[in-house]
């Protein structure tokens, strides 16, 4: 089989596997935020915390809920992180730093992932299993939540209610995240990924030094980080490691549960809005995306000039030689597309301009097709501008999915849209500017401002994965990415929530002929050309002297 | 005046616009000034040819950004200094409680004085006749010099103060404070002086403002990687960049493109109240449309002779064509008109006939007819009347004729019988002319036009239902409202409001008021009374309910033009990016140069050539703003198409051809190529 057969092999294989999941999990998800009745456990948990299920929510206080759980979380992680060695199954790791444990904290409430320590030698296996892997539920669920409040304001009409932020949270962990985890572990399991409570074995290598081989609940943390978009591998190298992932198989495995929920959540989103034409055509703007930069990427990694390469039949360096470059395409242009940040190979070894696409994929605002609840909502605000421009130009005052788009809810996109460029600019900015974070970099030249670059691109999108090169375990990093996750998580997260009151206090208008359709291929073209200008333009200055200049050199 | 010298003319407005405390109203041209100031005093420090090239445009910009609102501007302003001209100090003549008159000053006049006004005399304010009768001279704000009637009572009882009274003598009793009546209104309207953001101009305000502030942190942040890749830029290229990737087009051309809105509504001599009605227009989704006058031509006419059986066609039409010579009533006449058209019967003059005796139509008879020499007798009118009368001389109509009358009025018709009475025989009748509702020529081509735009049109009479619906379907209107009162009118907006739906209509009476008030955009007749004007948020001056029809387009024309200009604007950025960061950094990565797709000859040249552009294409724009995108109604797939195709596509590859070609001219000057 020659490599692009192989190639073609995988992606067709996971497009079909995503295709017969896509109506029975986006159905399932719809059912189970409109379900009016609640489990025994479920019930408990909200005796515990004194919640009334059945009381919807108005969207400041779905908000107040959601950044109270945030914020305890932090504190929780922190703290954790903090006391581990006084803690059982420290595996004898010392306390982690103050910033690194803040950097730490906020990177897995925001879904982000970031990883400035190595995970192996920095983290027992209770902060891992207790901390880190709870929020790689949680924040997955809190981000699922977000997206269906904003669909509960398509839905509903004259209300001030979006839903209820615990049922919601309750819900996504225990209904969704968690059966898919279990299910998938044991797929990772039998495909070979480690799944232990052991604290190493030392063995001697062939060439006679003592190695310790790390052992740990591995699959199930490899599984959630892929389900929830976290992207916090166990390892310091994450799915490039043989436990994490182990095989080929495993490697698709994987990528499919990276895909899974964020595309499903468009069947859900058309399903609950009452016209799953709706939720195709946000597919499909994702999908396009998606498929131009795969094609992009893998073609640039397969037909990289240069002797090295020539020698070696493709850029293999920092990529596994078990996934090769295809898969290692396919594998970075989902982690960026969908703000997982998990990666199987080393994306600063791309070629420079596959480098400069991927940092693109990641500047969309992770909508293709994004995070967990993050890319559907992302996308839906990015839908909202593109219809406000396209409905000016059918003459009419612009309706999305037969609710008006005025000048309050116009307030709120343009925030949303301009936080996130804002942030990453200004703080790859600030970075270059300074000379200690400049000491940083490890490739001198437009490949270290990339370095720069990508880490506030990935911060900034609460995607985590890592260039590598730029070492980012130092005070300044630790500390500006981590406030900068924080904010680019919370910030739009209030905003679309203000988003979702505003729009479910409007009453339904109908459609007519005059109604610009928005499932059509035309509006799907036109969202797509609004996600790629938006970000094009406002990173192209940047890009170009950092990818572009290193690639058209 | 030629669009030049109108140019010409708005300069010295343009320039007055500079000052900072009226550009900080458009923050995207708040910016570009800003960055003309900062330029200036850059290239005052460190001159260059190139660096005051720059500056010079920079500045250049912003003065066409003002010109393009000062052209919109300047247009009203010509049409206020024609209404002021009405706005004479008059003498009013104003009633004491004892009947007594006293003069006063116009100004001086409270709502509720009781003013008399005789021919000659100007009304010295806004009001409604409460006594009398009298054609009026409204050509001051219609602009149409045939007199109107005015009159006490109905609706035709409103008069604006500055109008000239021609003949006779009216009471009117005073609605408006002066200096807020209707001409007041105008003017401040007109010349822009009561111009508010409407709610979309804000909400497009807001998107450009987030726009402005992500490419300000583009531009900012660009120096410090610039200077880490050794290739440091001097502010005034900074700058430059700025200014062209803020959407400067739609920036500038914002707010003329909602002047030259309520203009163009002018133009067609309407007023709107407030921006904010010329938007919802654009929105409507359901018309109500009064029948009479607006559908159907304002009186029914004679559509066909049905001969009773035996009755020679010809014989039936001539009777009905001499009983109504003398009834100049339109109904009348269009019997004389049909009985031309469909027998070849020649107009006979009243007075060709000698010896022949009109009969005048009463409202007790409910007949009219002629009798002729030789004692024949002819009469029409109700079929109930003329049976009546048909008995009374001894004939015996047949069930036909009843057969006859029912059918026409189930059609939607109403019949008129005609009946004749011979010396010495007994009456008969001789046959029905059926009288119809004559839907306006080219009325169901505008409905099917509406309805492809998605809106829905509502018929209201006062007719039957059977009658209403004939009349619905043959006009093509989606509904209608049979036998509807104001309530009903009222209750029927509502309900299409409580679905989301906004609704126009068209009023004039008094009771029309709160339907008008209600519906989301009212046009009141200018013929109406004071009660209506005030409840609109629109007033035709050529009281034409037809126009609601070109409202609702110019109301979407608006929004086009806005949402396309926009389009184009972002879309340019494309061009400029092509242009500029290739001539910033290919002297440092020679590898950029590739991106320098149009091969511009310098970098100097492709900044400057990318600014000018900039600049000009809101000067090429300004007609474009000012008359609007150009609108076809049809379905909103079809316009995104082709608007996307123009404006989006074409906003991608203008710019490319255009910054070629004025690069080949400024690569000529000394120093920059």
């Amino acid at each position: 089989m020659s490599d692009a057969t192989a190639a073609l092999l995988q992606v067709v294989t996971l497009l079909v596997a995503l295709a017969l999941a896509y109506r029975p999990l986006g159905d399932y998800m719809a059912r189970v935020y409109v379900d009016e009745h609640h489990t025994r456990i479920e019930r408990g948990l909200y005796r515990v915390m004194g919640v009334d299920p059945d009381a919807d929510q108005r969207w400041a206080v779905y908000a107040r809920s959601l950044l109270a759980f945030s914020f305890v979380s932090v504190l929780g992680l922190y703290t954790l992180q903090r006391l581990q060695p006084r803690l059982p199954l420290s595996l004898g790791f010392p306390g982690v730093a103050p910033d690194q444990a803040f950097n730490t904290a906020a990177s897995f409430v925001t879904n982000t992932n970031w990883q400035s320590y190595s995970g192996e030698s920095t983290m027992g296996h209770l902060t891992q299993m207790s901390g880190l892997a709870v929020q790689n539920f949680v924040s997955a669920a809190v981000g699922i939540a977000v997206a269906v409040a904003l669909v509960r304001g398509f839905r509903r009409a004259r209300t001030d209610r979006v839903g209820n932020f615990w049922v919601d949270l309750v819900r996504g962990t225990l209904r969704i995240l968690l059966p898919i985890a279990v299910l998938a572990t044991l797929v990772l399991v039998a495909l070979g990924a480690v799944q232990n409570l052991s604290a190493g074995i030392e063995v001697t290598t062939l060439t006679g030094q003592s190695q310790t081989i790390t052992g740990g609940p591995v699959a199930s943390q490899e599984v959630i980080k892929e389900l929830g978009t976290n992207g916090g591998g166990f390892y310091n190298v994450n799915a490039a490691h043989p436990f994490e992932n182990p095989t080929p198989v495993s490697n698709l495995v994987e990528v499919f549960l990276l895909l899974l929920i964020p595309v499903a959540l468009t069947r859900t989103f058309g399903v609950l809005v009452g016209d799953t034409r709706q939720g195709y055509a946000v597919l499909a703007a994702m999908g396009v995306i998606w498929a131009v930069l795969l094609v992009g990427v893998t073609a640039l990694e397969a037909s990289h000039p240069g002797t090295a390469f020539g020698l070696a039949g493709a850029s293999m360096e920092g990529k596994e030689t078990r996934f090769g470059e295809a898969a290692s395409s396919l594998f970075a242009v989902s982690t960026t597309g969908t703000s997982a940040g998990a990666v199987n190979s080393f994306h600063s070894s791309f070629t420079a301009v596959s480098g400069g696409l991927l940092l693109l994929n990641m500047g969309l605002g992770e909508v293709a097709p994004g995070g967990v609840g993050s890319g559907l909502y992302g996308m839906l605000v990015l839908a909202i501008l593109a219809v406000f421009v396209a409905g000016l130009m059918v003459g009419r005052t612009p309706e999305y999915l037969r609710k008006k788009i005025r000048a309050r809810e116009m307030k709120l996109v343009a925030l949303y849209i301009l936080t996130m460029p804002v942030v990453v600019l200004a703080g790859t900015g600030v970075s270059m500017a300074l000379p200690g974070p400049r000491e940083s970099i490890l490739n001198p030249g437009p490949h270290g401002l990339s370095e720069v670059l990508y880490a506030f691109m990935s911060a900034g999108n609460n995607n985590g994965s890592a260039f590598a090169g730029l070492s980012v375990d130092s005070a300044w990093y630790n500390t500006v990415l981590g406030l900068t996750m924080l904010f680019v998580r919370f910030v739009p997260i209030v905003l679309v929530l203000a988003l979702a009151g505003s729009l479910a206090g409007q009453q339904h208008v109908p459609a007519t002929a005059g109604t610009l359709p928005t499932h059509r291929p035309l509006f799907v073209g036109m969202l797509t050309g609004v996600v790629v200008v938006v970000a094009g333009l406002t990173f192209f200055p940047v890009l170009a002297l950092g990818p572009l200049a290193e690639g058209l050199s | 005046m030629t669009p030049l010298h109108l140019l010409a003319s708005s300069l010295p407005d343009a320039l007055r616009k500079l000052d900072p405390r009226t550009m900080v109203r458009h923050p995207v041209m708040f910016v570009v000034e800003t960055g003309a100031v900062l330029s200036t005093v850059l290239a005052v420090t460190v001159p260059s040819t190139f660096a005051w090239s720059v500056v010079a445009w920079l500045w250049l910009t912003v003065v066409f950004a003002n010109l393009a609102e000062a052209v919109a501007e300047g247009r009203g302003k010509a049409q206020a200094a024609t209404l002021r001209r009405a706005k004479t100090e008059t003498v009013a003549r104003r009633l004491r409680e004892d009947g007594s008159e006293e003069q006063v000053g116009a100004p001086d006049l409270l709502v509720g004085d009781h003013v008399v006004v005789e021919a000659g005399q100007i009304i010295p304010g806004d009001g409604d006749v409460v006594e009398g009768i009298a054609s009026v001279d409204e050509s001051a704000i219609t602009g149409e010099s045939a007199p109107v009637i005015r009159e006490s009572g109905g609706d035709r009882s409103s008069v604006t103060g500055g109008t000239r009274v021609l003949s006779d003598r009216i009471v009117v009793r005073i609605t408006a404070k002066p200096g807020e009546g209707f001409i007041d209104r105008m003017i401040a309207l007109v010349e822009g002086a009561s111009r508010q953001k409407t709610p979309n101009e804000i909400a497009l305000d807001i998107l450009l403002a987030s726009l402005t502030v992500i490419f300000l942190a583009a531009t900012v942040t660009l120096q410090p990687f610039a200077i880490y890749s050794g290739a440091e830029q001097s502010l005034i290229v900074l700058v430059a960049l700025l200014v062209c990737l803020i959407p400067t087009t739609i920036g500038a051309l914002l707010s003329a493109i909602g002047i030259a809105g309520m203009d163009r509504l002018v133009q067609h001599n309407v007023l709107a109240m407030s921006g904010r009605a010329v938007e919802a227009a654009g929105d409507v989704d359901t018309l109500l449309l009064d029948k009479t006058g607006t559908i159907t031509l304002g009186n029914r006419q004679a559509s066909e002779f049905h001969p009773v059986d035996g009755v020679d066609p010809r014989a039936v039409a001539s009777a009905a064509q001499l009983s109504s010579l003398a009834d100049e009533t339109p109904e009348g006449r269009s019997i004389v008109v049909l009985a031309k058209r469909d027998h070849g019967l020649r107009e006979r003059r009243p007075g060709e006939l000698t010896h022949a005796h009109f009969v005048e139509f009463t409202a007790q008879t409910r007949m009219s007819g002629v009798d002729l020499d030789g004692g024949r007798r002819i009469r029409k009118g109700a079929a109930a009347a003329v049976m009546k009368w048909v008995r009374e001389n001894g004939g015996h109509p047949t069930e036909e004729v009843g057969a006859i009358v029912d059918a026409i009025s189930t059609a939607g018709g109403t019949p008129l019988v005609v009946a004749e009475h011979l010396d010495g025989g007994p009456a008969r009748a001789l046959g029905v002319i059926g009288l119809k509702d004559i839907v306006k020529e080219g009325m169901r081509e505008r409905f099917d036009e509406m309805r492809r735009m998605g809106i829905r049109t509502v018929m209201i009479t006062g007719d039957n239902p059977l009658t209403a619906r004939a009349i619905a379907e043959e006009a093509g209107v989606d509904d209608f409202l049979a036998e509807a009162t104001p309530e009903d009118k009222m209750a029927l907006i509502k309900r299409e409001q409580e679905g989301g739906r906004l609704v126009a209509m068209t009023g004039d009476g008094t009771n029309d008021a709160p339907a008008l008030a209600q519906a989301d955009v009212g046009v009141a007749m200018n013929s109406g009374t004071s009660a209506a004007k005030e409840a609109g948020n629109m007033v035709d001056l050529d009281s034409n309910p037809t126009k609601l029809i070109e409202i609702v387009g110019i109301g979407k024309q608006l929004l086009i033009t806005r949402g396309s200009l926009t389009t184009f604007s972002i879309a340019n950025d494309v061009a400029k990016y092509f242009a500029i960061i290739p001539a910033m950094f290919s002297g440092v990565f020679v590898g950029l140069d590739t991106l320098n797709v149009m091969r511009l000859a310098t970098p100097q040249s492709a900044i400057l050539s990318a600014v000018v552009f900039n600049a000009l294409v809101i000067v090429a724009l300004i007609p474009l703003a000012l008359r609007g995108v150009r609108y076809r109604p049809s379905s909103a797939a079809a316009m995104l198409r082709r608007n996307l195709t123009v404006y989006g596509l074409g906003g991608v590859v203008a710019p490319f051809v255009g910054i070629k070609l004025l690069d080949l001219l400024v690569s000529r000057i000394p120093g920059i190529g």
